[in-house]
């Protein structure tokens, strides 16, 4: 028992393997943190579900040393990621941006559950007003088929 | 209204299913370049070993003309299927073609087009990290991109050029840009 939870605890505790290799590195720790942070969001163009940090595609391995590159020469995050956009457009961007072309995928779903709720409020509401308003008189047209029936079924 | 209500949920399973159809049909590599419309990237890169000192390729080299620029490399597979291709384009003589050698050793991209045919004016070599690649948003090989007279890029395609493909799109487009 007790060397399954030290497996379970060094599991958890092991961090994910990257494609980054050491001779990527940059020799400063905050800037190679900052590369890190901006290898994690931008996508590798050929697996497409990968970050330029995971893949082990060469075009991956070129974008992780030309962000650092950038970083070296003292370009700021903002800086990179618009390098990287300007070539390979928002779609290198794992997380999309926040614009006018974007509004429906970002606001889509908000959207959708805003509208659903409204429709089961509705519905619940309705039902409610149903249940609780007594039925409109019948019309003396009504009133005299009703009385016929009622007769028929006493006989 | 209340039966039309009912009907909703399958209206919208037919409205996603409709965008899921289309996707089916879609090619994910083919993502939109932002290149287009744009200026051939800054570059001026070294020739390949034995093709002359003067071989190798230049911002420069693609104004005046229009030009197709085709990216390829001595480990690329596709390469091979499209390249009988291109040197039928040389031997007709459809449109000048000018390649970047993309994370290749010279050596091997050299023997490669003495193999299999060289159909290229200018070669220039692009080894790793391939920057001038990166500046054209290259995102695999072969890929080949129509470059107008300024030296603006018009057009992208990613992957091997065919004959139908070329007497279809790209011919088309050369021969409209060449009126300009």
């Amino acid at each position: 028992m007790r060397r399954l939870v030290l497996a379970l605890a060094l599991l958890s505790f092991s961090a994910p393997a990257f494609a980054v290799n050491p001779d990527e590195m940059l020799k400063d720790p905050a800037q190679e943190h900052r590369a890190r942070e901006l290898g994690k969001d931008l996508r590798c163009l050929v697996c497409q579900n990968q970050s330029i940090d995971d893949s082990d595609a060469d075009l991956a391995k070129d974008l992780r040393v030309i962000v650092r590159e950038r970083i070296a020469k003292g370009d700021s995050d903002d800086q990179v990621r618009k390098f990287v956009v300007d070539r390979y457009g928002d779609y290198v961007l794992l997380k999309p941006p926040f614009k006018a072309s974007t509004l429906a995928l970002w606001l889509g779903p908000v959207a959708l559950f805003v509208g659903a709720l409204a429709v089961i409020v509705g519905f619940y509401r309705r039902r409610r007003t149903a249940e609780a308003a007594p039925p409109p008189p019948l019309s003396v047209e009504e009133q005299k088929r009703l009385d016929k029936l009622l007769k028929e079924s006493e006989r | 209204m209340r039966r039309l209500l009912t009907l909703l949920p399958v209206a919208i399973f037919a409205v996603l299913a409709l965008f899921f159809l289309k996707g089916l049909t879609l090619n994910p590599r083919d993502i939109p370049s932002v290149l287009i419309d744009r200026p051939v990237p800054e570059m001026n890169l070294a020739p390949l070993p034995g093709r002359g000192e003067a071989s190798g390729l230049s911002t420069d080299n693609l104004k005046g003309r229009v030009s197709l620029v085709n990216i390829y490399g001595s480990w690329c597979i596709s390469c091979v299927q499209e390249h009988p291709y291109l040197m039928e384009i040389k031997k007709r003589g459809d449109v000048v073609i000018q390649a970047i050698d993309w994370r290749d050793d010279p050596v091997l991209g050299a023997a490669w087009l003495k193999k299999n045919g060289d159909p290229y004016e200018r070669v220039g070599v692009d080894p790793p990290p391939g920057r001038t690649a990166v500046d054209f948003g290259v995102t695999g090989a072969p890929e080949s991109f129509i470059v107008d007279k300024a030296g603006v890029i018009r057009y992208k395609h990613v992957g091997p050029i065919n004959p139908e493909l070329w007497a279809k799109t790209l011919l088309p487009i050369i021969r409209e840009l060449e009126k300009k």
